[in-house]
Order: structure tokens, then sequence, then C-alpha cells
């Protein structure tokens, strides 16, 4: 097949390794993979836009409730404390370390939520089969830059590897907020493998739904 | 194998969309465009220098500042895995060390491999530093682990004078130097991998393009 007699619109190019190819809607649960460099281009999956609507939901519930509850509990010798998102954020008080304090907000609380509410913003219109909102595509570019950015889940390792760690000072113990977190780390993971990125634009150039 | 090049075309790297070469911006998503982007290299030693720059502190300086009763002792990155491992958490020993002290040599020690690569236009293997990229990419982002574990235990052990945990400015100079070499990372263009194989295949399957499946 002669790929320049073709549209432009009907082309992908590999974003790894710059080969071309005529993009052709594989089955719902097939994958088209690069040939040359085996990244997968395409992988479409059966109602994927109702999942990662939920999913994006889960993830707002979750953040916005693991601010409230404490992470961990320490007693020891009759003193006990415990610890909410917000204390461990705000911890590097005073000086230089107010940075990492900012980063760390950031990074486990901002980044997340933002990415859940960018994705429905984009997906809720072309799932129910509405036009895409005015700046949906700004919106969906700004949701994939995030991504390596947004780290909750790493947090809840974080949390794992604290409580081992001053587990000989104090008694310590889980809290309901390390729970959602670890939640966090298996709907990040759903999200990730349901989410077609070439299905979602082919939706925003407002020729087709998204399902 | 056609590229997007070889047809006259930029190819969006964040949306996958084509367009005619010398064309700025993609259209459909906004993103800059760059058929190869010659600057790409400069920024990957930039970030990456900084990177190592920020991370001779983050190991010499103390991570954590704890204080007891009885005592007050500094503890660095590699220190803090060396108590763990004598108070027997062997995995969790393990698990800091390969995230704090593992993962961003390696990370530097690849970068610097694939940068060096492509401006030497070494042929070997081009799936295999693609992989190598692919992997640097994803793991980078769990060194954080460290920096989460300074804020948990700095917000949680406060137990008036019986215990108190703070952090020390490795903390500040160890995220900073995973946020660069993540930059790093994200600078490279992995389109320079490939563009010296090129050669090497066969002509007749130039042009040939098949429809992917
Ligand atoms: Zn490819
Ligand atoms: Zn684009």
């Amino acid at each position: 097949m002669n790929l320049s007699a073709l549209p432009l619109e009907d082309l992908i190019a590999c974003p790894r390794c710059d080969a071309l190819y005529h993009a052709a809607q594989p089955a719902a649960g097939e994958r088209a993979v690069c040939g040359r460099c085996h990244s997968v281009l395409i992988a479409p999956r059966r109602r994927a836009g109702m999942t990662i609507i939920m999913m994006a939901l889960t993830v707002t519930v979750l953040v916005l409730g693991a601010l409230w509850f404490p992470f961990l509990r320490i007693s020891t010798s009759g003193l006990q404390n415990s610890s909410t998102l917000l204390d461990a954020a705000l911890s590097f008080v005073g000086g230089p370390l107010l940075i990492v304090s900012l980063a760390v907000v950031a990074l486990i609380v901002l980044v997340p939520l933002t990415r859940a509410l960018l994705i429905l913003y984009v997906l809720v219109p072309i799932v129910f089969d509405r036009p895409p909102r005015p700046s949906a595509r700004a919106a969906f570019r700004l949701a994939e830059e995030l991504r390596p950015w947004s780290m909750a889940e790493i947090f809840a390792i974080g949390c794992a590897v604290s409580l081992v760690k001053v587990a000989d000072l104090a008694d310590i113990s889980f809290g309901p907020a390390f729970y959602m977190f670890a939640g966090l780390v298996v709907v990040s993971i759903v999200q990730d493998t349901w989410m077609c990125r070439w299905s979602v634009w082919k939706s925003l150039d407002g020729a087709e739904g998204y399902r | 194998m056609l590229t997007a090049r070889d047809a006259g075309l930029v190819a969006c790297t964040r949306c996958t969309r084509v367009w005619p070469i010398g064309q700025t911006h993609c259209d459909r998503c906004g993103s800059r465009l760059e058929s190869r982007d010659d600057k790409s290299l400069s920024r990957v030693w930039a970030w990456l220098a900084v990177g190592l720059m920020c991370y001779i502190p983050a190991n010499l300086y103390p991570m954590l500042v704890t204080k007891t009763l009885t005592s007050s002792y500094n503890s660095t990155i590699v220190g803090g895995a060396i108590e763990l491992m004598h108070g027997g958490a062997i995995v969790v020993a393990l698990v800091i060390l390969v995230a704090s002290v593992a993962i961003p040599i390696a990370k530097f020690v690849c970068i610097a491999y694939l940068a060096l690569s492509v401006r030497r236009g070494v042929r070997a293997a081009p799936g295999s530093r693609q992989k190598m990229y692919e992997i640097v990419e994803y793991i980078g982002r769990w060194s954080m682990i460290d920096v989460f574990v300074v804020a948990i235990l700095s917000s949680l052990v406060q137990l008036n004078v019986v215990a108190a945990i703070n952090p020390g400015p490795a903390s500040l100079a160890f995220a900073c130097s995973v946020i660069f070499t993540m930059l790093s990372a994200q600078a490279f263009d992995p389109r320079l991998i490939w563009d010296h194989i090129e050669a090497d295949e066969d002509p007749a399957s130039e042009g040939a393009a098949e429809t992917i499946r």
C-alpha cells in the first residue's frame, strides 16, 4: 500500500521510533503494535470509557478522603500520635525544606486530583455521545503530560516502608487512609491499561464517540 | 520501514497524528512539532548534570535527624539502610537501597549511555536500547519513596521528648535529583535511537509499509 496516497488523518506515526502506518481500528481486546520497536500504538477495550470514568471518580474520592483520615498511627510509653496527609506534607515547615513540602503535596494530592478531573472533563461528554468540551484536547494533553508526576501509589509503598522503619521505636499501625492509597495503586493500574490514547484522540476529532 | 520523516511528514509524539513537514504545532493537541529535536541531547545532558550535582549532597547530608530521650543522631540514605539491616529488616533495607542508590545510579549511567550511543551512531541492538529507555522512564519516579518516607516519619514521630524525627537537608537534594533526572529522561527523543539503523536495512523494504493490525 502506498501510504503517501492516504489522507494524513488515516496515518499514525509511532511516537517512539517514527515508523509510519495506516491506522486501522483493531477489534476490542486486540492491539496494534509497532512492527519495529514493539510499542503498543492502539489497544481499544470494550466499555473502556465507562471504566475510566469510574476509575477517575474513585481517584477523586480516595484522594480527597485520604486527606482527612490518618494513614499511620503510633504509640509508645503512653504517648500517641497519628498522621494525616496534610501533616506529612506540612512536616517540612520552615526554611528551604518548605519546597519539599510543596512538592510532596503536589505529587501525591494535586497532580492525581487534577488528572482525574481533567479526564472526567474530557471523557464524560464523548462517552455519553455529546460533542467534546471546547478545550477537551488541551485538557487531555495536560492530563497526559502530568501522568509521570502523579505519585499517589508510590506514597502507599512509602507508608509501608515507614511502618517497618519505626517498628522498634514505637507501636505503629495503618490508618484508613493507608488503605485508600493502597486502593489507588490498583485504580491507577486499571486506568492505565484500559485507556487507549489513540481512540480518545480519534473521538476528540469529532468523528465518533468513545465507548 | 518507512518513517514519518522519510514520507515528508512530521509526527506528533504526544498524539501520534502526522502533519506536513515544516508545520510547527500539532493542530490536534497543540504540542510543538519537531521531526528530530536537535536540542534534545543538550537538554538531556543539562538536566542530567544538575541531577547528578544534587545526588552528591543527597548522600553526604543527613536524610533524617532522630532525637530520642537519650540520644540524637543523623542518618544518611546509606546509613539508614545499614541500621535497618542491623535491626533485621533486610527486605525493607533492600527496598531503600534499590530505590535510593541502585536505581538513581543506574539511571545516570543508562541516560548517559543512550545519549552517547545516538551521537556516536552505535548500530547495535536498537531494540534493547529502546527497552532500556522505557525502563528508565518507568522506574525513575519510584525513587521518590525515600522522600515520602522522610515526610511520613517527620509528621508521625513527634512524641514530645520521647522521640522526634525531623527531615534533614538531604531530603531536598534527593527530591531535586529525582525530579531533574526524570526531566532528563523525558527530554530524550527515542526516535534518535532508530535513525542510524536505516542504512543496514534491506532497501527493498523501503516504502513497503504495512497496515498495522
Ligand atoms: Zn515504533
Ligand atoms: Zn498532537
